[in-house]
């Protein structure tokens, strides 16, 4: 008979162990799948995992991009590990990131082709603010009439996905672009070019503010007062307002500052490696930065490490497509388990497993 | 001499690193009240647990009517004839008087015949009952009402009573005595929990006292004294809290007409409550569960907002103020549940001091939590109220009651408050630190501050408190001086009617 | 405003088709929730039921096979939810959302070679008299048989939740879990079954689109359908009947933006398009603002037998 004990605070050495154990039961869950599918296993996680680094084929080319992807995905996760802490699910960082995307890349055509060291700062603070205003609506309506942030965050994100194809039709469509949809490319207009900061390494301006918003939510989060606030929030909602908590301004602070960052996400991205505003410009680093913050135990340095593994399993899995002809959706289906299995394990961070006689 | 209902023969239970029951034998007859002695943590609840199949033992046995008894769930026991009324009451708030009762029986009649039955049984035990009514809308003693039908209305042999009348005020407790004496006239056993040694003397026939899991007597109460009774459950003499005479100082904190809704759906709203707190001073508000002690903590403590005029601070309207605000004018305060709101169960002793001393202890630099500064805090409460805990590290719920709560009180008397709202301070508390946490606070209002103390243990705001009021659905009695107050006039106060209290007064 | 091409009869007749496959995903929700649970994975299973209703239909022909397999695909997903909510105890909006993911994943994999491909469908089942009756006949009474068995498990489902015991143990577990479980009722076999009854009617709600409403399979066809049938499950203050509702208002709404898609008015298709959503918000807080009564206590709360 097995049983469980609650554990009064989780355990420190199975938060770490958790990941890794479900990252490997991921693989050979994974394994199981692709042979299924009739391709060798070995060969699938080798190269899905190995060679997007170490092959002298394909390292060249992949490993810059594994910054490149890592970088949104640690950006967005990041914002949102803060307001999971806080038990507000923000769960349409998706839409945000368009919307950054979309700010951000309109405050830059809005003057082209003028050239200025002012652009690029001045998309910046209008692709975080594009994020953080789509992040505003869930939260206004969240404290003003308690309406579900889940459900509205989420309902946002196809209402992004239609503003983002009118825009790539409509207003924001290259007038030079023979009636194409789609944006003009920044990366053609130097003054808004998110280019690498290291030539030939993925380090776009979007990469380093991720560093920098991990360094930032680890010390908000173990130092500062709100991060002790938004983590009481999490533990203890009636505790956090003896404390004297507002619970309204938690909420726009978790919504707001994963919105935001969101959103830069997504400029970094339009002005980097996107290039333009397209009707599928977003390719679900919003949902996929779900998984990354609990693979990353909602800690900041574990996010990073998780984004890293995630934007590997991108690069890989789009090897695997062009060496195997693995479908695109078995990396899809990858990823979603490696959060269920994560979600298993973490029941032995939280719980002690005893065997022997029931009660 | 009359047979034995259920023999309890052995009866081990234990949890990872404590033993909750050890060995623990006795024996129920037919027709008796059986009074269940002890302090919290005696292991009380793990026995009547176990005899209603909620908790298997690791050994020992049973038998009901001399046939061996296992109960394996519930149903089981429910089946053999074992009811049960629980403390936290087992109830569906969302739900009907008479749904709630059809979930306790195993073959429920029809909806309109089961409303038939309670209407009769209700009113044939004098606890009367309407069977379409949410449950969320009754009273704290009318919901017991509903958890003892529902037992009745089974036919039980032995009904399993824990802690009924902590929800009851003396009227209501004196309607419930008399239910249970035409039970037992009527041939049912009934195992009756308490710690209320008064009641047990009144009520019941024989007594086991458990102490640490182990029964070590048992004596017929009626023939024992209360002091001899709290010996044997706590099995040393502790020192009784001295109440000096104190200098009672100007009023500090005023509460004038006071009114507010809950934040909670079934909960009570406060209404026209005024309250003249002076330095020096404590105010003991009595009451029963359920009748607003948590939104006057809340109204007091600024998580709920009232308008500014109708809570005065030395003269100075605070009611639009936020708990941070109040905090530092000198305003604190300590609520009823510990786990969950005065702390959070998961975080360390030292996180959990931020809750409330983060400013007034200067633990806030710039915004930036001084760790090392909420550590020494921690540190110096875990001393100055003797928290027995590994140490600072500890997550609160970890700690037992009693620990957790000095840790709660000390962390908010050591920040010299100037008022102090206190709900429930020794609620679930085990005698000795109950006494050490009075004395505390008796010592807080010496030092000159005014400790208003919500509880509804009477005997502890009898003890302790210089005036005293209670609170009825939202409205506060008068407020009078705790000397010479009879237990006639409290329930009076306590059942809301103050008129017939000024007669019996005279 | 004159609408050439919009005619009243059609218009609900082709809402009740439009409405049914979020209808049957909502009512299934309805019971899950009213057991404390909280699924965020409706998505998923739908998508899932698509698929596997999908490729049943077109290799037996048999649409009816398909819709079985269906509910039982999206009851087998479902059971990947519940063991790890009920019996790993994890988050359970976390865990609703991986189901949504996974979901996606599968359904693109087992989609990939049928993408195109037409399936046999349901044919209109016209109820003797009733739908000889003008203008109400064509309008109610000759539709799909799924489209009067989402009504019947509507209503069953009401019964169910109102009438009878296992209604009302089930609505008690989701009230107060841990005093059901003091009354020794088995929170977590009634919540795996709440679950899969969820599952299952996802699934069938799923299959509906790729059998009746396209019927065709694409790749991520439901397109946010779970989501709103969340959605309506709040809207309805967690009643039967108002889910019903709240579907038919949807459906009507969603039919009348194709319209006047397909009618040409000058509104931009993306405005159309983004409408329900926006519409299904503005509901969401119409309804939230009044107070969420009705919500079960216990929804999304974790159950942990301390004894």
């Amino acid at each position: 008979m097995i049983r469980f004990e609650k554990r009064l605070a989780p355990s420190r050495t199975t938060t770490i162990l958790t990941p890794i154990i479900a990252v490997i039961l991921t693989m050979i869950a994974g394994g199981i799948m692709f042979a299924a599918l009739g391709k060798d296993p070995f060969e699938a996680i080798r190269i899905i995992f190995w060679d997007p680094l170490f092959d002298e084929n394909f390292a060249s080319y992949s490993r810059p991009q594994l910054l490149v992807k890592a970088g949104p995905l640690i950006l967005i996760a990041i914002g949102l590990s803060v307001g999971f802490k806080a038990g507000i699910w923000n769960i349409g960082a998706e839409g945000q990131y368009i919307m950054g995307a979309i700010f951000g890349a309109a405050a830059a055509l809005a003057v082209y082709p003028a050239e200025s060291p002012f652009i690029f700062p001045a998309m910046i603070i209008a692709g975080a603010f594009g994020g953080w205003l789509w992040a505003m609506i869930p939260a206004v309506l969240r404290t003003k009439f308690k309406t579900n942030e889940i459900l509205v965050s989420l309902m946002l994100v196809y209402v992004a996905e239609s503003i983002l194809a009118s825009v790539a039709q409509g207003l924001l469509k290259n007038p030079d672009g023979y009636g194409f949809p789609g944006s003009r490319n920044l990366q053609q207009y130097p003054s808004a070019f998110n280019g690498e900061v290291i030539a030939n390494s993925g380090m776009h301006w979007g990469v380093i503010s991720a560093f920098i918003a991990v360094i930032f939510t680890y010390v908000m989060m173990t130092r500062h007062i709100r991060g002790f606030e938004v983590r009481l929030m999490g533990e203890a909602p009636k505790a956090a307002q003896f404390a004297g908590v507002s619970t309204t301004r938690l909420i726009v602070f978790c919504l707001g500052f994963s919105g935001a960052l969101a959103g830069l996400a997504g400029m970094f991205e339009v002005a980097g490696p996107a290039g333009q505003i397209t009707i599928d410009f977003n390719s679900g680093y919003g949902f996929t930065a779900i998984i990354v913050a609990f693979l990353g135990r909602l800690h900041p340095v574990g996010i990073l490490l998780a984004g890293l593994l995630m934007a590997l399993t991108y690069i890989g899995g789009e090897l695997a497509q062009l060496m195997l002809g693995l479908p695109g959706a078995s990396i899809q289906l990858f990823q979603g388990m490696l959060l269920l299995f994560l979600l298993a394990t973490d029941m032995f961070t939280n719980y002690r497993i005893r065997l022997g006689a029931a009660q | 001499m009359a047979d034995a209902l259920l023999k309890i023969n052995g009866l081990t239970k234990a949890y990872p690193g404590v033993v909750a029951n050890n060995n623990v034998s006795f024996e129920i007859k037919k027709g008796e009240v059986h009074a269940l002695l002890g302090e919290n943590g005696a292991g009380k609840s793990t026995l009547v647990k176990m005899i209603y199949g909620l908790v298997k033992p690791d050994s020992g046995q049973m038998t009901l009517n001399n046939s061996d008894y296992s109960p394996v769930s519930p149903n089981a026991a429910r089946s053999s004839g074992v009811a049960m009324v629980f403390q936290h009451f087992s109830l569906f708030d969302a739900l009907t008087v008479a749904e709630n009762i059809a979930l306790g029986m195993d073959d429920a009649p029809k909806p309109r015949e089961l409303s038939k039955s309670i209407e009769l049984v209700s009113h044939a035990y004098g606890l009367p009952l309407e069977p379409n009514r949410i449950v969320g809308t009754l009273s704290a003693g009318e919901r017991q009402r509903v958890e003892i039908i529902r037992c009745l209305l089974q036919n039980p042999e032995l009904l399993i009573m824990d802690e009924p009348t902590s929800v009851l005020t003396p009227q209501e407790v004196e309607i419930l005595f008399k239910t249970l004496r035409q039970l037992k006239e009527e041939g049912t056993s009934i195992l009756y929990i308490s710690h209320k040694l008064e009641e047990i003397r009144a009520l019941c026939d024989e007594a086991t006292v458990l102490r640490h899991g182990e029964k070590v007597a048992t004596c017929v109460p009626s023939k024992t004294t209360a002091r001899e009774m709290a010996e044997m459950m706590v099995g040393a003499s502790f020192a009784n809290p001295v109440k000096s005479s104190r200098n009672i100082g100007e009023t500090i904190l005023s509460v004038k007409a006071l009114s507010s809704s809950s934040q909670d759906q079934f909960g009570t709203s406060l209404k026209s409550i005024n309250i003249d707190l002076k330095a020096g001073e404590i105010l003991g508000i009595g009451g029963v569960a359920g009748n607003g002690q948590d939104e006057l903590l809340s109204a007091l403590s600024g998580e709920l907002k009232t308008n500014a005029n109708a809570i005065q601070f030395n003269g100075e309207p605070i009611g639009e103020l936020g708990p941070i605000k109040r905090r530092q004018l000198g305003l604190l305060s300590a609520p009823e549940e510990r786990l969950g709101h005065a702390a959070a169960p998961a975080m360390s002793l030292k996180e959990n001091t931020v809750i409330t001393a983060a400013r007034r202890m200067g633990l806030l630099k710039s915004g930036f939590v001084n760790w090392s500064s909420a550590n020494d805090y921690a540190e110096e409460v875990i001393e100055d109220f003797d928290v027995r805990t590994p140490g600072t590290h500890t997550p609160a719920g970890s700690l037992s009651g009693g620990n957790l709560q000095k840790f709660v009180v000390g962390s908010e008397v050591l920040q010299k408050p100037e008022v102090l709202v206190i709900n429930q301070p020794t609620w679930g508390v085990d005698a000795a630190a109950a006494a050490s946490i009075r004395q505390k606070l008796l010592d807080l209002a010496d030092n000159g501050a005014g400790v208003v103390v919500i509880s509804q243990d009477l005997d502890e705001l009898l003890e302790i408190s210089d005036h005293f009021c209670a609170l009825n659905e939202g409205s506060l009695s008068e407020i009078v001086p705790t000397a010479g107050l009879g237990m006639d006039q409290i329930g009076l106060m306590m059942g809301g009617s103050t008129a017939s209290f000024e007669e019996s007064a005279q | 405003m004159d609408l050439p091409g919009i005619s009243p009869v059609l218009l609900i007749a082709s809402l009740m088709v439009s409405a049914t496959p979020i209808l049957l995903a909502a009512i299934g929700e309805t019971v899950v929730e009213k057991s404390g649970v909280l699924n965020l994975g409706v998505e998923g299973m739908m998508i899932v039921g698509a698929v596997v209703g999908f490729i049943t239909a077109v290799n037996t022909t048999s649409p009816a096979l398909g819709f079985v397999t269906a509910a039982i695909a999206g009851a087998l997903l479902s059971t990947i939810f519940a063991t790890l909510v009920l019996f790993f105890k994890s988050n359970q909006v976390a865990t609703g959302l991986g189901l949504t993911l996974v979901g996606l994943g599968i359904s693109a994999l087992l989609g990939k070679p049928y993408e195109g491909i037409k399936s046999p469908t349901l044919q209109a089942f016209e109820i003797p008299v009733l739908s000889d009756i003008p203008v109400l006949g064509p309008m109610l009474f000759s539709h799909d048989p799924m489209v009067y068995i989402s009504i019947l498990i509507v209503a069953a489902v009401w019964f169910v939740l109102k009438y009878t015991r296992i209604g009302l143990v089930l609505r008690a577990v989701g009230e107060n879990h841990d005093a059901a479980h003091a009354l020794g009722y088995k929170v977590i076999r009634i919540r795996f079954m709440a679950i899969m009854f969820g599952g299952a009617c996802a699934g069938l709600g799923g299959a509906y689109i790729s059998l009746v409403r396209v019927p065709q399979w694409t790749e991520g066809m439901t397109a946010g359908a779970g989501w709103i049938a969340l959605a309506i499950v709040v809207f309805a203050s967690w009643k039967p009947w108002r889910a019903l509702l709240g579907a038919y208002l949807f459906g009507g709404i969603t039919v009348l933006q194709l319209n006047l898609q397909a009618a040409g008015v000058a509104i931009p298709v993306e405005y159309l398009s983004m409408s329900p959503f926006l519409i299904t918000i503005l509901v969401l807080v119409i309804i939230s603002a009044k107070g969420n009564h009705g919500a079960p206590a216990s929804l999304g709360r974790l159950f942990h037998a301390s004894n």
